[in-house]
């Protein structure tokens, strides 16, 4: 009865959801707070029910109920119970109700949020949502049943496919997810704002802690996606400008350009239709991903199995959407009213330039992602677009920005003064310099762009840094001074810094790559393979069963110059259900960079064995924690709290009675 | 039913909870301004900390509370009073809860109907492993011996047992390699030998290769009169071109098993078929004259049948075609009038004869 009982919750939902799109839309042109009213207990109840559903399918998973087609198709009684559980949407069925889920939680939280959201925008946002829940559930119910059912029960699941197998599948898509959907959100604030006509730095205040949220998010599942693929995929490649990471990675793009163009919006009142356009075009570009990712239009890990039906589905979804938004925007937009002045050299223009390289940035990675597709479809000529395209146009628009980066960031508000804030980033800029210069000379012989991208990476790290120190150190003379000044200083700001700097170690570990070597040969037992500063000895191979695998595990000693480190294991894997081979790398980290064994066929008595040295490739990732962490840092600003510290601030102007 | 008076309750908490807010009496005041005021008041507040940090010059600053002010005075202006408990806002309540009370429960049916299937109980593994006895799930006894079987690939017993499922269920295959085993571990056997050869025979789309003739003549030498290997022999001859052997072999084992054995109405078809097929041959041998008029004797031996009465729809129109290939065209419309009033009944079929008669060209004199 349970898998019965989550279907019927998710049919329960969708009404409900058609509700929370009607009603407070017809209280919001009445001005009646009642009916705008039910948005709220609308959202939380379809939350209630999607999350029952939710439960449900992975109470089915876990207890391995074969009687539901998506369980039999995508799990298996052997699997451990961790993928067990995470295989429930480690397919498309399933991690469609996931996408659902996580969209009704956030609306759940909108209604929530009473305290920090204007009522009105509050209600649009909700009806706006649940526009969007009606259509994510009805393409759910209707072409992505996971409660469908099998009679008689099979007795035995077709197993997940292996290379999802893996703790990163816990990870990745729920983390994605959150910054997918939570895009959905500013978009929802986007759409009420227009219908409502009313934007102005009150919406771009309420708007900026869910996009911050969201974007949060998304870093860390990009961060999470790339690392997976490098450990999980047996290349050693972290970033493959695959169209499905690009998909991801447009919406970050954008993202990242309206987070920015927000504080302008919100200190000046200014960049309103821009901004607007930004939210919508962001989440406009999750759902192009997700269309382009399940449509069938790709193959790849990702595109589970897909059907024309669901591609064309979510291609009108997709049209009405985003033609919608575009139209209402095209509407509403010329409406809106100028807001205020800042001077051509001036914080805010800074942050206006940040929005166009961004915005040309997106738009290289989406020619470079749609163009094969349009390309495809039209003549049938299959081109592949790779690293070559994006290092040749993406790159030259990337770098100036972040050349720009630390010193737009020193710059005053409304009017600034260029050439003092170049200065103050003399000495960040000058230390960089140096040590490119330094690399250079050490590492002679070597690739050229390397030291460079090491020294932008710094310049960034440390303009972050100084930037901070100058706030706190500026003026101020001894430590309880400077700790209080410190301590003054808003989340705001140290959050921004922690991402600056989160970018600069992030192209650090890029540049560093250059660096990297690689070794393949055949190895016999006792043999050496030795790749850059590491080498490894093949010990042994031996058979190993797993719960729902057999393995070949290879086992290394491996040295890093006369250093002996911990020895390391790699694998190849069969799963039995689906006879399907993974490999398993061996990674060994040694302080900031990884040495990397995988295995390839066996040829005779050897064993093709690839060995790379990576240096510092682990900041890839790191620089991407440390850019989640400033994110959640800024999100946590007292600014955002907005009704409740409007008693205790004490800079506030004293308040006339209302 | 108990699943029924779940969704009742689930539909009806939604509801309730849905119309929960309308019931409430709603505060006065639906308007954005409250949080805008405070927001360019703690602006004007957060202007002088810029100021404060050295992040905004002096005159700027000047400008920019100038700014958030003016802000705060439009955001002051901007609000509306907002209508009480009126004659139309209490309409709007009904209107929207008649809404929530029909739409939500015939979408989630409507959907869940035409979806949803509440007939069928939750099959968790574990459960279906614990039943015992004849209410035994068989996919799960099935999987279980597979599973038995790949542990204890020696059990001659389980592989005799499950073979003949793997073939019933169309895995020729698999049933080839379970006949295999339960003879390679255990005696030999006419029975499995026979399975074997047919799960060959089927496995190589019904040819009865040389390994599956092994097979049955392996089975023959043990029991000679195993219906199943000396069906498929007969099989063997007539797919060599023995024809008149294969027929043969045929008769003599339907004469030597008992008439209520299960396999003689597929060995009689069998044979039916191969007897029909050796007449055709045997026509088509004949020089030229004399076939033309074994053909005539056949059609007229035809038309004599369907005359006295009945006939189907492919008899008549074997009839007509024949008559008219052979020229016969007088008898070819006779036919035709003759098929339409005893298939008067049936549109389609009346219908199919007169577009064979087109096709043929046979025109008809109009009464």
């Amino acid at each position: 009865m349970i898998v019965e009982i989550g279907h019927y919750a998710l049919a329960l939902a969708l009404g409900v959801s058609v509700i929370q799109a009607l009603v407070p839309l017809w209280g919001l042109s009445r001005q009646d707070r009642a009916l705008a009213s039910v948005g709220a207990s609308a959202a939380l109840i379809s939350f209630a029910l999607v999350a029952l559903a939710f439960a449900c399918l992975v109470a089915s998973y876990v207890r391995s109920d074969f009687s539901v087609a998506n369980v039999f198709e995508n799990s298996h009684s052997a699997q451990p119970l961790i993928y067990k559980f995470t295989s429930v949407w480690g397919n498309h069925e399933g991690s469609l109700l996931l996408w659902v889920f996580i969209l009704t939680l956030f609306g759940a939280l909108v209604a929530l949020s009473r305290r920090s959201l204007p009522p009105r925008l509050r209600a649009g946002a909700l009806a706006t949502q649940g526009l969007v829940a009606v259509a994510f559930l009805a393409f759910t119910l209707l072409t992505s049943n996971p409660f469908r059912r099998l009679s008689p029960a099979p007795a035995e699941g077709q197993d997940l496919n292996p290379i999802l197998q893996d703790l990163g599948l816990a990870i990745h898509p729920p983390l994605l997810y959150v910054g997918y959907v939570g895009f959905s959100m500013t978009y929802a604030f986007a759409v009420a704002a227009l219908i409502d006509g009313r934007i102005d730095a009150m919406w771009a205040r309420a708007v900026r802690p869910w996009t911050l949220l969201a974007w949060t998010f998304l870093t860390l599942g990009i961060a999470m996606g790339s690392y997976w693929a490098y450990y999980e995929l047996g290349w050693g490649g972290w970033w493959f400008w695959d169209p499905v990471e690009n998909a991801s990675f447009m919406p970050w793009l954008a993202g990242t350009a309206l987070i920015h163009s927000l504080v302008v919006m919100e200190k000046r009142d200014a960049l309103k239709v821009w901004t607007i356009l930004l939210a919508i075009l962001t989440f406009s570009l999750s759902l192009l991903g997700t269309f382009v990712v399940r449509s069938g239009v790709l193959t790849s890990v990702h595109s589970f199995a897909s059907d024309p039906a669901r591609g064309l589905f979510i291609l009108l979804i997709l049209v009405f959407f985003v033609g919608g938004s575009l139209a209402l925007f095209a509407w509403r937009a010329p409406l809106l009213r100028q807001g205020g002045l800042f001077a051509p050299i001036s914080r805010e223009s800074a942050l206006v330039v940040n929005n166009i390289f961004l915005a040309t940035a997106c738009a290289t990675v989406f020619v470079g992602t749609l163009y094969p597709l349009a390309l495809e479809m039209l003549t049938g000529d299959k081109i592949s677009v790779g690293a070559p395209f994006f290092n040749a146009t993406f790159v030259p628009v990337v770098v100036p920005l972040l050349l720009f980066l630390p010193i737009g960031q020193s710059l005053a508000w409304k009017r600034g003064d260029l050439l003092g804030a170049a200065q103050r980033n003399l000495a960040a800029c000058g230390l960089a310099v140096l040590a490119a210069l330094a690399l250079i000379a050490f590492t002679r012989g070597g690739p050229v762009l390397a030291p460079l991208g090491v020294g932008l990476g710094l310049f960034l790290v440390l303009g972050a840094g100084f930037d901070l120190g100058e706030r706190i150190v500026a003026r101020a003379s001894g430590w309880p001074a400077m700790l209080s000044r410190a301590r003054g200083l808003p989340r705001s700001a140290w959050g921004t810094a922690l991402a600056h700097a989160g970018i600069g170690l992030s192209i650090i570990g890029i540049a560093a790559a250059a660096w990297s070597s690689e070794a393949i040969a055949v190895l016999k037992p006792g043999e050496r393979l030795t790749a850059g500063r590491y080498t490894v000895v093949l010990e042994s191979v031996v058979p190993r069963t797993g719960p729902n695998f057999r393995a070949e595990v290879a086992r290394f000693q491996l040295f890093a110059g006369d250093r002996e480190l911990a020895p390391v294991e790699a694998s190849k894997r069969v799963y039995t259900a689906r006879s399907m081979p993974t490999t398993e790398a061996g990674i060994r980290t040694d302080w900031l960079s990884q040495a990397y064994v995988s295995l390839g066929e066996a040829q005779g008595d050897g064993l093709a064995v690839r060995l790379y040295d990576k240096p510092l490739i682990l900041l890839i990732w790191i620089g991407a924690l440390v850019m989640a962490i400033g994110g959640t840092l800024s999100l946590t600003d007292r600014r955002f709290r907005l009704a409740a510290p409007r008693r205790a601030a004490p800079l506030a102007a004293p308040q006339p009675a209302e | 039913m108990m699943i029924w008076a779940v969704f009742a309750v689930m539909t009806g908490a939604a509801i309730f909870a849905l119309l929960w807010p309308l019931s409430r009496v709603s505060a006065p005041g639906f308007a954005d301004t409250a949080d805008a005021r405070s927001l360019y008041r703690s602006q004007l507040g957060e202007i002088d900390r810029d100021m404060a940090r050295g992040l905004l010059a002096t005159e700027e600053a000047d400008a920019a509370r100038a700014e958030a002010g003016r802000r705060l005075l439009r955001a002051a202006g901007d609000e509306v009073s907002p209508p009480g408990e009126t004659e139309p806002s209490l309409r709007r309540r009904r209107a929207s809860s008649a809404l929530m009370l029909s739409l939500v429960p015939i979408l989630a049916l409507l959907v869940y109907g035409t979806y949803g299937s509440p007939d069928t109980p939750d099959q968790p593994l574990a459960a279906r492993l614990a039943k015992a006895g004849p209410q035994q799930d068989f996919a799960v006894v099935f999987a279980r011996m597979e599973a038995h079987l790949a542990a204890h690939p020696t059990d001659t017993k389980g592989w005799s047992l499950i073979a003949p499922i793997y073939l019933r269920q169309g895995r020729y295959d698999d049933a080839a390699n379970a006949f295999a085993s339960a003879l390679r571990y255990g005696k030999p056997d006419p029975e499995l030998l026979a399975g074997l050869g047919e799960a060959r025979t089927l496995a190589a789309d019904g040819v009865v290769t040389a390994s599956a003739r092994e097979a049955f003549s392996e089975a023959t030498k043990l029991d000679p009169g195993n219906p199943r290997a000396r069906y498929y022999l007969a099989l063997a001859q007539e797919q060599d071109g023995d024809e008149p052997g294969a027929v043969a072999s045929l008769k003599n084992l339907l004469a030597g098993s008992p008439p209520d054995a299960a396999w003689t109405a597929a060995v009689r078809d069998r044979l039916a078929r191969m007897e029909s097929a050796a007449g055709r041959d045997a026509i088509a041998a004949l020089p030229d004259g004399a076939r033309e008029e074994a053909i005539r004797g056949m059609v007229d031996g035809l038309a004599e049948r369907l005359d006295a009465g009945g006939g189907t729809l492919a008899e008549w129109s074997r009839l007509i075609r024949a008559r008219s290939v052979l020229g016969q065209k007088a008898q070819a419309l006779q036919a035709v009038k003759t098929a339409r009033e005893r298939l008067a009944q049936d549109a389609a079929a009346v219908a199919a004869i007169g577009a064979l008669a087109q096709e043929l060209g046979l025109k008809e004199a109009t009464p």
